[in-house]
């Protein structure tokens, strides 16, 4: 199915889709970002978001592949599936692939199990702030959505970043029309959502429609898994210690996000095809984010992790 | 209080269960709406909003459990579902002190996608309600039925219109609180139109609603039969979207980014701002005028015939001509205008005030250019629409002002076309976005057009014709008797062997200025053409005379300092405006006066009598022949 193609008959020329105005808008953000930054790079983290914003770049930039390397701020705690999709699709890309593990995360041995959200600030936002020092990154592309949540709704699609990464929600700059800002001082950076103003039912759709390659884990499968604190965790490979008495059930199972498999809640489930996840998604009950132990704490905590640096 | 949670239509599809296939075929073709809300707290913005997320089921369980607790906690309804605390983002920011700001929330019927801009509105969030609004297909304007049109009713609408946002709803909301009275409807109606005119709305679609209740928001409400109009949500889905109008106009795309990936291969990337374009098509590259033809229209999923308004494409050219980020690509027959010099409105959205002189960056389309502003020609007062003179401008002001860049930029006037008539100001040494601009027209065009030295000059032409050159030129109201008189001034030139020419509305109005209409700028623009064009005739050795009501002192003015010192004969045809009417040749007044026309001079549209002219001649005191002679004399005196 090709999406960007227009209906026309004798001359009617019909108004564009809703995936055709987004994917003409995200297309305009990363060229925008191409045509004004010194060193962009997109934030890669094998979701299916991810997915969507890197099959975006392929068609911004066609017939050259998108002019940036993907960049994978990782953990060592993501599904085995995950890292699979991930070295697949950036070679199916032509992009250059960076893999960053935080080298104090890592000879520290910090894990979800015992060390709580230090696991997170660690890997993840530590993590992110040295790997764009290190390469000198100016622009960094994230697949992050105004609908995910509350705090994210105001969200710029041009989001500021002062010289050591923090958000300054009071400094950030008007967006009209199509004229971003781009502009930025020394040392500062700019984090870049072109999927702003996406759904996670038009990203669905879009990967329906475009047939996106994502991680199989976003189908149901027999997988074992353990529950804990009212979440079923999956039990992806040796590391995960299990507690007295607990054993692994095989579980048809399906995760509507990704992330590090120890904190990544799976949802019962038969759906085993995408529109199939569609229909689920459509007939569900519960937000998305309610499978992500982040966000439990607090309401506040996005935006408390935001301002750190966190995407 | 019985509060009744009225059934939400469009509760999961029943599709979705049965055939999920086909619920997503119907959906791949679904529409995108952007709209803004404007109205504050207290017009029920929050829990309209709330409401529209409500029933069109965005609203997950958790969340519908967590607005529960909430709303018994510190709703507001008496422990009823509090629809305002869905979107209580910004509530939370104004108790923190920290950015009032725009924010977009989504929603979708089974027919569209929509994107609501979110935004307070107080008079101090201007500049959020100018960002939210700058992308929005439609506007929903809410009052309180209670309230009527208030000061903030008139902001609102006023800054809709001047972002050019030509579909309108006032909702007028809280109707249950006036117990449904069409009565108070009308008169809110009948109240804004008058106000609507005034800023020069074309339309706009009143809607009787209460968003707490649900009236005639998803379904008809059964509380006013007397109200036959679309529900709010049903002219949301029906609403044209502006890329379905901007598609109507001649192709324009400014270039983002040149694709060069080897070289075989030379695309220019960009999203189509205006009109269409196919294989095959003369474009022109502006601002260097180059032609050549499109070769291929590339995309990921192959080339395509045609590429419409909106969409993002990469184009390939028949031949290798230069182009580049912020070029602009348009229909060969149909360019667009090339100005570094502009008269727009500037909205100002830094707390540092605007500085007459200093260089700012100006973004426009995708070129960016070193830009000074003038001292503003006049601040809106928005809550009163007042022109006040002001030296600069503050945060949240709104002002007209001339621009002038450093060098010659592609554009369009603002109300044609957004892409090529917006831009943004950038302090250079902050990198802040410190306004956003509308591009009206351009001034003085000519002046990086180089002059050709002339062997022939105008000395040789005027000795030849043995005369002097002039231009007489006749101002006054319509009807006044500017062309009677011009047409005997001419005869008598004539018969005295002089070389004369007449420039009169009915020469230039059907010809060279026939895309021209009566709007101020409009008539601006024609009496500097006229200027021009009167000023090459001088040159030739000619005595020009010109016949136009030219109302405006500023472009008389202008036209004299075209002129050689002393060949500007600025004739003033003194006629009343009530004799003037009285006579009514040509019917005009009449129909002026019964609205049929609009922006007419001395009626809905100023005259500004001359202060200095050479000449003025009383026409209820002189004959037409008598007042001719008088002009004679005075050429063949000053003129020899």
């Amino acid at each position: 199915m090709n999406s960007q193609s227009v209906i026309h008959t004798g001359g009617q020329v019909a108004t564009l889709t809703h995936l055709q105005r987004l994917e003409a808008e995200s297309i305009q953000i990363m060229r925008e970002v191409v045509a004004t930054a010194d060193n962009p790079v997109m934030l890669y983290s094998v979701g299916k978001d991810s997915a969507c914003m890197l099959h975006l770049a392929k068609k911004a930039f066609y017939p050259a592949p998108p002019p940036f390397p993907l960049l994978h701020v990782d953990t060592t705690w993501k599904f085995r599936a995950m890292y699979e999709l991930r070295d697949r699709a950036a070679a199916a890309a032509g992009m250059e692939l960076i893999v960053h593990h935080n080298p104090e995360a890592m000879e520290k041995g910090i894990n979800p199990f015992d060390h709580g959200s230090l696991h997170t600030d660690m890997w993840k936002t530590d993590g992110l702030k040295q790997a764009l020092t290190k390469f000198n990154f100016d622009v960094a592309f994230g697949g992050a959505r105004r609908d995910e949540e509350k705090s994210r709704a105001k969200e710029r699609v041009f989001s500021f970043r002062s010289a050591n990464h923090r958000w300054d929600p009071k400094n950030q700059r008007p967006e009209l029309w199509k004229l971003y800002n781009t502009r930025k001082g020394k040392g500062e950076s700019i984090r870049v959502f072109p999927l702003s103003n996406w759904t996670e039912l038009d990203i669905w759709q879009y990967i329906h429609l475009e047939n996106i390659d994502i991680v199989p884990l976003y189908f149901s499968e027999p997988r074992p898994v353990v529950e804990r604190d009212g979440l079923l965790i999956m039990v992806d490979d040796e590391r995960f210690p299990l507690r007295e008495g607990e054993v692994p059930m095989m579980k048809s199972v399906r995760f509507r996000t990704l992330g590090c498999y120890p904190l990544t809640g799976a949802v019962e489930s038969n759906a085993r095809t995408l529109p199939e996840v569609i229909q689920e998604m459509l007939l569900t009950t519960t937000s998305e984010r309610q499978g992500r132990a982040i966000d439990h704490d607090q309401s506040a905590s996005m935006e408390k992790k935001k301002q750190e640096g966190y995407f | 209080m019985n509060h009744e949670m009225k059934n939400p239509v469009y509760v999961t599809d029943a599709l979705i269960s049965q055939d999920i296939d086909a619920y997503l075929l119907k959906h791949q073709h679904k529409t995108m709406l952007r709209f803004i809300t404007c109205g504050s707290v207290d017009d029920g913005k929050s829990t309209l909003i709330g409401r529209l997320l409500y029933d069109s089921k965005m609203i997950f369980e958790d969340q519908l459990a967590s607005l529960e607790n909430d709303s018994k906690a510190v709703g507001t309804q008496g422990g009823e579902i509090d629809f305002a605390l869905l979107v209580d983002g910004l509530a939370a920011e104004r108790e923190q002190g920290i950015t009032i700001d725009v924010a977009y929330r989504f929603f979708a019927t089974d027919k569209r996608k929509f994107i609501v801009a979110d935004t307070p509105g107080h008079e101090q969030y201007t500049r959020n309600m100018v960002t939210g609004a700058s992308t929005a297909d439609l506007a929903v304007i809410l009052i309180d039925a209670r309230q009527g049109v208030l000061t903030q009713t008139r902001r609102h609408s006023y800054l809709v219109n001047l972002l050019g946002i030509k579909n309108v709803v006032l909702a007028v909301n809280k109707m249950d609180l006036v117990d449904y009275s069409a009565e108070r409807f009308y008169d809110i109606v009948a109240d804004y139109s008058h106000f609507a005119k005034q800023i020069g709305m074309d339309s706009f679609l009143p809607i009787p609603i209460s968003g707490l209740k649900g009236d005639n928001i998803v379904s008809h409400s059964d509380n006013m039969h007397w109200y036959q109009g679309p529900t709010l949500l049903g002219h949301l889905e029906e609403a044209p979207v502006s890329d379905t109008r901007m598609m109507d106009q001649p192709f324009r795309m400014a270039v983002q980014w040149v694709n060069r990936p080897n070289l075989d291969f030379r695309g220019f990337a960009g999203q189509v701002g205006a009109g269409m374009v196919r294989p095959g098509d003369a474009i022109r590259v502006l601002p260097s005028g180059k032609t050549t033809t499109v070769k291929s229209i590339v995309t990921y999923d192959g080339d395509l015939d045609l590429a419409v308004a909106g969409q993002s494409v990469t184009i390939t050219f028949a031949d290798e001509i230069d182009c580049s980020r912020g070029d602009v690509i348009v229909q060969a027959d149909q360019p667009c205008e090339v100005a570094d010099q502009f008269e727009a409105t500037l909205v100002w959205m830094a707390e540092q005030e605007m500085l007459p002189g200093r260089p700012y960056l100006l973004k426009i389309g995708t070129q960016t250019v070193t830009a000074t502003v003038t001292e503003p020609k006049y601040e809106v007062n928005v809550n009163t629409l007042e022109h006040l003179a002001s030296k600069t401008l503050g945060l949240n002001a709104i002002g007209v002002v001339n621009i002038s860049t450093d060098r010659p930029i592609p554009f369009e006037a603002y109300a044609q076309n957004p892409d090529l008539g917006g831009f943004i100001l950038i302090d250079r040494m902050t990198n802040a976005t410190v306004a956003a601009g509308m591009i009206h027209f351009a001034l003085r065009r000519s002046q990086n057009i180089h002059w050709q030295a002339l062997d022939v000059n105008r000395e040789a032409h005027a000795a030849l014709k043995n005369q002097k050159p002039a231009v007489v030129w006749f101002t006054g109201l319509s009807g006044s008797g500017k062309s009677t008189i011009a047409n005997i001034v001419e005869k008598k030139l004539h018969a005295l062997g002089k070389h004369t020419f007449l420039l009169d509305g009915d020469n230039i109005r059907h010809g060279l200025n026939r895309d021209l209409g009566f709007t101020d700028a409009d008539r601006v623009e024609n009496i500097r053409r006229v200027g021009e064009v009167a000023r090459l005739m001088t040159d030739a050795g000619l005595i020009v005379l010109t016949a136009f009501i030219s109302p405006f002192r500023s472009e008389r003015q202008m036209v004299r300092d075209l002129m050689a010192p002393g060949e500007f004969v600025e004739v003033f045809v003194d006629t009343p405006l009530e004799v003037a009417e009285a006579r009514d040749v040509k019917g005009l007044y009449k129909k002026a006066r019964s609205g049929q026309l609009k922006n007419f001079t001395g009626i809905d549209s100023p005259y500004e009598q001359p202060q200095n002219a050479e000449l003025t001649v009383n026409t209820v005191e002189l004959t037409p022949e008598d007042a001719a002679e008088r002009i004679v004399q005075y050429v063949l005196r000053e003129m020899s």
